[in-house]
Order: C-alpha cells, then sequence, then structure tokens
C-alpha cells in the first residue's frame, strides 16, 4: 500500500494562517521535523485526519533560521518547537512554553544543525569508539 | 466492590512450584535456533572478508596473509549478518552466550 | 497565599522504565504544574545514517527502544521498501504481522506489571511478569532473541516458522490468553485496583485531539482511530476494528490495553490461520532515491518515521516521532491539579517509552 501523501510547499508568513485553517478543519498535528541539506533547512509539518495524510514544508536558510509558531494553534506543537530550537538552532517566534533551551541537555549546543557528512568509504575496524556514543560526526 | 479478587491466584500459586527456574542449580536448556555467541570453523574458511564488511558493529577481523580470523566478543550484537554473508558457510550461532568477557581484547583464531 | 515547594521526580524512580526528569510544583501535596525536561537517553542515532548503510541500519533501528523494538524495526524496513517500490512477499508480511501482535502482547503485559506496581500491588505486577515469561519464550523460540527479535530485513524477514513451529506458537497464546484473563480478573474488579484508577487523569473528548494524544490513550477518549486500519502489512486482509472506550481516565486505558492483549491473540489465531506459503524476501538491488512517511501502530500509539534517500547507500534523513513524544503534552496538562500520591499513575498511563522519545 502506498498512501498519496501531498506535499504543500509553504512560505514562513503563510505558516500560521495554514495551519489555523487545517485546525479548524479538523486535522490533528502528527509532527514536526527539520531535515538539514547543506545551507537550508527544510521544515516538514504534518496533519492527519481520518487516517488521510497531508504535509505542509517550509524551506529556509541555516543562518539566522527564524520562524512564527505555531503553539497557539496547536498547543502540543510546544514540545516540537523546543525540541527544534535545541537540536537545530532555529528560532521560533510567539512559542506558548519556551524552555529557553533547557529541553534537551547535549554535550554540544545544536548538533543536529551540521549537513550530513558524505557517506564514508568502506571503514577499516578500528579498535576505537563504537558509533553509538554520543558524539556528533563534524561536518 | 469486590475486594478478594486476588485469593484463587494466591492460594494456587501457594500451592504450586514455583515458576522461577532455579538457574544455575538446574541448567537452562537452551532453545534450538536462540542467537548466542558466534562460531567459526577455521578448516573451511577462505579468509575473504565478507563477514567484516557485513558486520555492523565491526567485530570482526580477518587476514588473509596470516590465515587469521578475530572477533571482539564486547561488539558483537549476534545479529547473524555475518553467518548470512559467508560463502563457505563456516560461521554459525551457537546456542550458548559463551564466556562471559571483561577485556576488550579480540578472540583469535589461527590456522595451526 | 500557600507555600509552593518544587519536588524533582526522576530520572532516577522506581516506577519509571526509562529516565525522565519531572519538575513538579507542588503545594500541600496537589501539583500545580509540571516541567517535563528530556535528554539523559539521547544516542543521537538519527545521525547515525550517516555511517552506516541503509541495510545494515535496520539492527540499529531495532535498538531504538527495547519493548517495541520488533516495530520499530518493521516501519524501518516498510518506509525503506516502500521508497524503493519493493514488493515484499505475502508470507513475509503475516510473519511480520504475527511478530508484531506479539510484540504489542508483551509490552502490554510489561505495563500491566508497571501499572500495579506504581500502586503499590506488587504480588500483581509479579503475576503479569510470569505470564510475559512465556510471550518471551514464544518469541525466542521462534526469532532466536527474546526482546529484540532481529528478524525484519529491506525486503522480508529473515527467519521462518514452519507448521510445528506454528502449532505450538498457538498452544502457547492459548495458554498466555488464559493466564492472562485471571489477571484481568483482578484490573477490572478489584475494589482496590478501582479506587486508585477511576476518576484520575480525566481527559476529555475534545481535549485529548487537540493534544495530538495517539494510541490507547486517545481510544480510552472515545476517538475510534488505529493506525492498523491503514492496511500496512496483512491488516487490510485481517479482520481488524479499533476499540474505544469513552471514560478517559485511568482505569479506561487499563481495561483498553488489557482488551487490546486478547484482540492481538485473536488476530495471531486469524494470521496464523491464513498464512500462505512462498518466499519469505525479496532480493534488493540499488538504493533508496526519495522520501516518505511510514505510519505504523505501536503498542504506545502511532509511531512515524520520516525517510529520505537521496540514491547513495546512505540515508539522507532519518526521523522519528514516536508515539511518547506525542502523549507529553497531555501528561503535561493531566499532572495539573493532581495529588501527589497519583503522578506515579499519571505518569505511567500514557505508558511512557523514554528512550524511543530521545532515540
Amino acid at each position: 500500500m502506498i498512501e498519496e501523501q501531498p506535499n504543500l510547499p509553504v512560505t514562513a508568513d503563510q505558516l500560521v494562517a495554514e495551519v489555523q485553517k487545517l485546525c479548524t478543519d479538523g486535522w490533528r498535528l502528527v509532527q514536526i521535523g527539520v531535515t538539514t541539506l547543506g545551507t537550508t533547512f527544510e521544515v516538514n509539518y504534518s496533519f492527519d485526519r481520518a487516517q488521510i495524510f497531508r504535509n505542509l514544508r517550509v524551506t529556509l536558510p541555516v543562518a539566522n533560521a527564524r520562524l512564527p509558531s505555531v503553539s497557539g494553534v496547536y498547543f502540543c506543537a510546544f514540545l516540537y518547537e523546543n525540541e527544534i530550537h535545541d537540536l537545530f538552532g532555529i528560532a521560533f517566534d510567539g512559542l506558548v512554553l519556551d524552555f529557553k533551551g533547557h529541553l534537551y541537555q547535549t554535550a554540544s549546543p545544536f548538533p543536529f544543525a551540521q549537513a550530513p557528512a558524505p557517506a564514508a568509504p568502506a571503514a577499516k575496524p578500528a579498535p576505537a569508539a563504537p558509533a553509538a556514543a554520543t558524539q556528533k560526526p563534524s561536518a | 466492590m469486590s475486594l478478594f479478587t486476588m485469593t484463587g491466584l494466591v492460594l494456587k500459586s501457594l500451592f504450586r512450584k514455583p515458576f522461577t527456574h532455579r538457574y544455575p542449580f538446574e541448567p537452562r536448556v537452551p532453545v534450538p535456533g536462540m542467537r548466542g555467541a558466534v562460531a567459526v570453523d577455521l578448516s573451511t574458511c577462505i579468509f575473504c572478508g565478507l563477514c567484516v564488511r557485513k558486520c555492523p558493529t565491526q567485530a570482526l577481523e580477518v587476514d588473509r596473509a596470516a590465515k587469521r580470523w578475530t572477533i571482539d566478543r564486547l561488539r558483537c550484537i549476534s545479529c547473524g549478518a555475518c553467518v548470512e554473508a559467508c560463502p563457505k558457510k563456516c560461521l554459525r550461532l551457537t546456542t550458548d552466550h559463551g564466556v562471559a568477557v571483561v577485556t576488550r581484547d579480540r578472540e583469535v583464531f589461527e590456522h595451526a | 497565599m500557600a507555600n509552593r515547594t518544587i519536588i524533582p521526580f526522576g530520572p532516577q524512580h522506581p516506577v519509571l522504565p526509562e529516565p525522565i526528569h519531572l519538575d513538579l510544583v507542588v503545594e500541600d501535596e496537589k501539583v500545580i504544574e509540571a516541567i517535563p525536561s528530556i535528554g539523559f537517553i539521547h544516542r543521537g542515532l538519527e545521525r547515525l545514517v550517516e555511517k552506516k548503510d541503509f541495510q545494515e541500519f535496520v539492527f540499529v533501528a531495532e535498538r531504538i527502544c527495547g519493548i517495541c523494538s520488533f516495530i520499530h524495526g518493521q516501519t524501518y524496513c516498510q518506509g525503506v521498501e516502500t521508497i524503493m517500490k519493493i514488493d515484499v512477499p505475502a508470507r513475509a508480511r503475516y510473519l511480520r504481522t504475527i511478530w508484531g501482535e506479539l510484540s504489542r502482547i508483551h509490552s502490554h503485559l510489561l505495563w500491566l506489571g508497571l501499572m500495579a506496581d506504581s500502586f503499590g500491588f506488587e504480588s500483581l505486577f509479579m503475576h503479569a511478569w510470569r505470564v510475559r515469561e512465556r510471550v518471551l519464550d514464544v518469541i525466542e523460540a521462534t526469532t532466536g532473541g527474546r526482546v529484540i527479535f532481529g528478524t525484519c530485513k529491506v525486503g522480508g524477514v529473515r527467519r521462518d516458522i514452519d507448521a510445528a513451529a506454528m502449532t505450538r506458537l498457538l498452544e502457547q497464546v492459548k495458554e498466555v490468553e488464559r493466564e492472562t484473563r485471571e489477571i484481568v480478573n483482578v484490573f477490572t474488579n478489584d475494589g482496590t485496583v478501582k479506587h486508585r484508577l477511576c476518576g484520575v487523569g480525566r481527559l476529555s473528548h475534545e481535549e485529548a485531539y487537540a493534544l495530538g494524544c495517539v494510541g490507547p490513550t486517545l481510544r480510552a477518549c472515545g476517538w475510534a482511530l488505529d493506525s492498523r486500519t491503514l492496511g500496512y502489512a496483512a491488516f487490510n486482509e485481517l479482520e481488524f476494528k479499533p476499540i474505544a472506550r469513552t471514560e478517559g481516565d485511568c482505569y479506561a486505558r487499563t481495561v483498553l490495553r488489557c482488551d487490546e492483549i486478547f484482540q492481538s491473540a485473536d488476530l495471531i489465531r486469524q494470521a496464523a490461520a491464513k498464512l500462505p506459503a512462498g518466499e519469505i524476501a525479496t532480493k534488493v538491488t540499488g538504493n533508496p532515491d526519495g522520501e516518505f512517511f511510514a505510519r505504523v501502530e505501536q503498542p504506545r500509539g502511532e509511531v512515524i518515521y520520516y525517510i529520505k534517500g537521496n540514491g547513495t547507500k546512505n540515508l539522507q534523513r532519518f526521523r522519528v516521532r514516536t508515539p511518547t513524544f506525542a502523549n507529553i503534552p497531555a501528561l503535561v496538562k493531566t499532572l495539573q491539579g493532581c495529588d501527589l500520591a497519583d503522578v506515579p499513575i499519571l505518569v505511567l498511563t500514557i505508558d511512557p517509552c523514554i528512550s524511543c522519545t530521545e532515540r
């Protein structure tokens, strides 16, 4: 089964109005996620209503990333937006419950903001620490 | 409002033998197909290195020139990827977890 | 104005299966508000896709959590298979369904034990875990591992269950059902249990939807929403209707999970009866290129995996939004105004799996 997953591009200014429309229509917020692609962030807002899926996508540059918060419309968004702020460094205006960077205790600030490293060549097994430790790969 | 719904269960367990397995006084019968430690049959191994490439935790090391196959027991997660990858089928998962290790040394298997 | 104290709850607490920290602002035994703080078990698994190729990554995805391990692996495989347009053989889909429902039974029995422990009923906790041992033995006999199954791979499954093993599995499931009925009788009818659970942590019908709850937390408030109706794996060929209750309190959530154990046992029997013969895996060639949101029902609710590939053997982005993450706002809401003694019960009633939440 491959369900339809419509992806609608949206700008940061239209975001809150679009989300408000979905809320009044009875859609529930499923997740807010960010992908780092080099110098841009892609922010995905996913919604679901009666098992039908819809996605809004905002693209913004990494430097000075700011977005309006949707926690006024969906209260549960505060958790996603705080996590995104702590991991990626995107600032949100108008957060209903702001943890000011203390939700996620990480060793280095904004660890996910660096782009994924290029695929490593087949590594020789080295007696180094396993990759699953909390060391973030450098960009 | 019923208050003694658990009486039946309590009385039954009072007079039944305990459910707990008295390990190590009673040996545990291993289930066939259980994923335990990896064992190698060096007589059939051709030291091709496919198992090294497939291992997700990089626990294996193969030296073709010296005919040596080593495994880091603390990294092995008994997933069985190496067993599936071996072209000569000389690797298998045994049904016991092996001896406990406390150091990071690799266990070395060599042709005598 | 009365004196306010801040009591730290967690990260270590006998009732928590995994560490989460809550600062409880308390006024004379009534909790005014709760401030959560997470990050104790963050392992950065989302960045590990950069180092491990997409087929190896199943082993990592399975180990995101110990309780919901199989379904994490299954969702990952489903996501990658949809991007690469791989057709999984029917037998593999049915086997995944059977293992998924066994995983659900084991998770709910674990949770029932922890719930009994949270209000001090330790002997019931031990009995629930005794029944769970039987499920773990069944799982070990069919997959080789008690908790981490290791049977899902991109393209199908790695192990088969032959007819003899399937008969043994069904006998054991029947035994588990019989023993579970004895325990469920205590949860549903005992006066002391009802005294602790009824009326505690009530969420209204609209609140539960607006807060974005998923899983049993949502279904106990009157919404019959379950991701298994999407029809992944073998669910579009099995008879399945989501169970819902209307009270919305801790008692409703407990009884709902008990009912789900019996529903899962029934689903296993249906799937075993219809199990088709055939291959258990298809060969995988090439690399994933594209993106997809895979949605599957875990024991705790709907998990959503966002997988994006760019044609290389390492995925570009891997994001998991687990059901506990979606239920935390409901937790924060129900903790406002509750009694201090009810805090462990309310934390457990959403079925927190913090290692999933923080990957």
